[in-house]
């Protein structure tokens, strides 16, 4: 009786697994199939035309690439900072504990909620408009949590003794931060960061409001240009315009060239990990 | 001890996380309650009919919150069992190589963007659950909280795979020697020892569900009445916002109003974060 | 013989635990001190007293004074930084940085603000020399610190600390994770060291303490049992206390 019970307990834990992954993959098979009819150089090269129903995505790829670079750039040294000092520097009390509500309590906000602070605070009070400027800002904040906690978790697998080697060598706390505790943490702040570009490329409705265009014939000139980006490339597709039936292949063949690229930067980033993590030796 | 120009610094650039979110409340307080000035506190949360662009508009929203609870709470009946049982496997009957594969996999899974969960949806499910059931349309709450389901699987395996793995093996040990088969052992000693890690992961998919946009956007149907039956179209509060926030002229009382819905979601999500806190120092004692 | 370190009326508290009780030591220069004890005495506390390592940990108290050429090392004006720099340390286990040989030796010359690259090859030799490494990694000087033995990063961790030319060296039981002929390297080398350095070891292998030290301090319970010439302290103990620990009674 008791061996029954058990075998059927490991039927069920298999089941899920098995529709768990039957269902994801039914979706990263799909789209792969009906994406990779529309997909080739000029699709991924060229920009759209005739009001969305032809031609490629290339700008929507260029502004996801710039969006997300901007994300990055805005949120990586204040997200490294931010764990430096919480884990080196703070002492504990009320500050941190502050600190850490209010981290928590951001990676909590809905994306959506991050899109109407962007608008009221980057596109009208600073009048930075709609635009990459924004939009990036947006993405930033929305990363940043994610951010502090990646290298937080990497600044505490640096073993204390080489902290305790450096400081009795008479190295400062910034010295042993910027040559000992950094480098050793870097492989692990750079998996964090290459996955918060990973997000900050998915995430579609922190910019409907402050980056997003549906439609542009040129690139951006400056950080003020809106600009296309491809998670809310396929959302337009699906719901705006007159043609779906000329549209839904350019969202197939959209939503897989986005599959890939967070896929690939996911990759990346897992392959990081692993490597460091293997050539470690302590 | 000396400290250096970007150490007197530090403290700043960690407190602006705090900063972000002082904004971001007091965003949604300035911008939100102006709607208070047309409708009541009350006539807002209570009241069924959400009409904005009506002459005069109406704004209650409870059809919305009860559009955001019942798909949160349909995706995640389909979620929690799937993610707790694809946990258990991976932590305690996966071999090695296996959970090598397994766990990247589960990673990479949930780095796919929601919109291509929203896309998945009207192209692929959709379709099918409307011939399935004979509907009129396929985008339905039931729909969405399939997909969406679907879509917090991976944030709550790794999560609660996470908490099954860190209980020790003298705990499995300890039941082993009393006699227990593994299936005794998993479901009495592990998974209990583990318990308030797997509500914590919960709790996260949740808030994640409840706080997901292009998913419920795309996929459920957008009909703004109180939902009598899970295969009718809803329409959740962050679709709201993001649906209707290209259309509410600045300043007006519908644009106000969808920061007022923000604020309510705000708090909504505030609350099982704080819960999820409150969880995760009480497991550190 | 001249003092190096004086240290009088010592206590030191980790939170409610009083951890070493009014020690009152000189240190001899140019000697080596061995400091002994059952585990969990204080030692190596007390060795941290010394280059103020403790001055990291949350919730400690120090009282009393350490002096080191008659300089107070926990006034005030006294550059904390400076002080670790004539005072090096050696750790239990071999804590080389992630970097290469080189790097490791040239870390502390880097961080006291030489920029110099023939000054700092020069002095990165010299310590590999004086620490008895040189011939063994001069081929792969640009290799990681952890491809070489236990034994040789022990010799690299002495080599880092040599290069900045400190005037005193703690050691805490640098031999504990090393095997017999690592262990023989690194005590002749102790013996070549302390004709320019002032030495103070912590062990608790008994022998070590015998064939390598000057002088030898016994503490047990926090307390300065008994501080003498080694050979004293091995042949006619004072202290029932010393006796029964070197003849295994406890500890």
């Amino acid at each position: 009786m008791r061996k029954f019970k058990q075998k059927f307990g490991f039927t069920l834990l298999r089941i899920s697994v098995a529709i768990v992954f039957l269902s994801l993959l039914s979706l990263v098979v799909f789209i792969c199939l009906k994406g990779f009819k529309v997909l080739n150089l000029s699709f991924l090269l060229e920009f759209p035309r005739r009001g969305m129903t032809k031609g490629g995505i290339f700008p929507a790829i260029v502004g996801t690439f710039l969006l997300s670079t901007g994300a990055i750039l805005f949120a990586l040294p204040l997200g490294i900072l931010a764990a430096i000092y919480l884990k080196e520097y703070a002492k504990g009390g009320k500050l941190v504990r502050m600190i850490r509500i209010g981290i928590n309590n951001l990676a909590g906000v809905p994306s959506v909620v991050f899109g109407l602070f962007g608008l009221t605070i980057f596109v009208k009070l600073l009048g930075f408009g709609v635009s990459i400027l924004s939009g990036s800002l947006t993405l930033g904040i929305l990363i940043l949590p994610m951010i502090i906690r990646t290298s937080e978790e990497a600044i505490s697998s640096v073993p204390s003794s080489f902290k305790e080697a450096s400081f009795a060598l008479g190295a400062t706390k910034w010295q042993t931060m910027r040559k000992v505790i950094l480098p050793t943490a870097l492989p692990g702040i750079l998996t964090g960061a290459i996955l918060s570009i990973g997000r900050a490329a998915g995430e579609t409705a922190p910019i409907l409001f402050t980056a997003a265009t549906f439609y542009t014939r040129h690139l951006p000139k400056s950080v003020f240009d809106e600009i296309m980006v491809l998670p809310y490339h396929i959302y337009a597709l699906m719901t705006e315009g007159t043609k779906p039936e000329l549209q839904v292949p350019i969202a197939y063949g959209t939503a897989l060239v986005l599959l890939l690229l967070v896929f690939i930067i996911n990759f990346v980033a897992i392959i990081i990990r692993a490597r460091a993590r293997r050539k470690r030796k302590w | 001890m000396k400290k250096n120009f970007i150490e007197k610094l530090l403290p700043i650039f960690a407190s602006l996380s705090c900063l972000f979110l002082f904004g971001i409340i007091l965003t949604l307080f300035i911008e939100g309650l102006p709607i208070f000035k047309t409708v009541g506190f009350f006539e807002f949360i209570f009241s069924k009919s959400w009409h904005p662009t009506y002459e005069p508009p109406e704004f209650g929203i409870l059809p919305l919150i009860l559009s955001s609870l019942w798909v949160t709470v349909f995706a995640l009946v389909i979620a929690i069992p799937l993610s707790l049982g694809s946990a258990i496997y991976i932590s305690e009957l996966a071999s090695p190589r296996m959970k090598e594969i397994l766990k990247p996999i589960i990673e990479l899974l949930a780095g796919i963007p929601s919109v291509v969960y929203g896309f998945f949806g009207m192209v692929f499910l959709a379709p099918l659950v409307q011939k399935i059931f004979n509907l009129p349309t396929g985008l339905t709450c039931f729909t969405a909280s399939v997909i969406l389901g679907i879509m917090v699987v991976p944030t709550i395996t790794s999560l609660a795979e996470d908490a099954i793995s860190a209980i020790s093996k003298d705990t499995r040990e300890a039941s082993f020697a009393l006699g227990a088969t593994k299936w005794e052992t998993i479901t009495r000693a592990v998974v209990p020892a583990a318990s308030s890690g797997i509500v914590t992961a919960i709790i996260l998919g949740m808030g994640r569900a409840a706080g997901e946009t292009m998913t419920v956007l795309m996929v459920a149907g957008g009909a703004t009445m109180i939902p009598k039956s899970l295969f009718q179209p809803v329409r959740p509060m962050t679709a709201t916002i993001a649906a209707e926030m290209g259309e509410a002229p600045m300043g007006s009382a519908h644009y106000h109003a969808l920061f007022a819905i923000a604020l309510v979601l705000f708090f909504l999500t505030l609350i099982l974060n704080l819960l999820v806190d409150w969880l995760s120092s009480r497991r550190k004692r | 013989m001249v003092n190096k370190i004086t240290i009088r009326n010592l206590n030191f508290w980790f939170g409610e635990n009083h951890i070493l009780k009014d020690i009152n030591i000189f240190i001899p220069e140019k000697q080596i001190t061995a400091i002994m004890g059952p585990s969990g005495c204080g030692k190596s506390t007390f060795l941290r007293c010394l280059n103020r390592m403790n001055d990291l940990i949350d919730k400690t108290k120090i009282t009393g004074e350490i002096l080191i050429d008659e300089k107070e090392i926990y006034s005030n004006n006294i550059d904390i930084f400076d002080l670790r720099k004539r005072v090096g340390m050696v750790f239990q286990k071999p804590n080389p940085f992630p970097k290469s040989v080189f790097e490791n030796v040239a870390y502390g010359l880097r961080i006291h603000g030489i920029r110099n690259k023939m000054i700092i090859f020069e002095k990165v030799e010299k310590a590999l020399r004086d620490a008895n490494l040189w011939d063994e990694v001069k081929d792969r000087l640009f290799s990681s610190a952890f491809d070489l033995s236990g034994g040789q990063q022990q010799r690299l961790c002495i080599a880092r600390a040599l290069a900045i030319e400190p005037e005193i060296i703690l050691f805490d039981e640098p031999a504990s994770a090393l095997d017999p002929i690592s262990t023989a390297k690194l005590e002749e080398l102790l013996g070549k060291l302390k004709k320019s350095y002032t030495i103070v070891i912590v062990t608790h292998n008994l022998q070590q303490a015998a064939r390598i030290s000057d002088w030898t301090a016994f503490l047990m319970l926090g307390e300065l049992v008994e501080f003498d010439k080694t050979e004293k302290i091995f042949t006619t103990p004072q202290d029932k206390r010393t006796e029964n620990y070197l003849i295994g009674k406890f500890g």
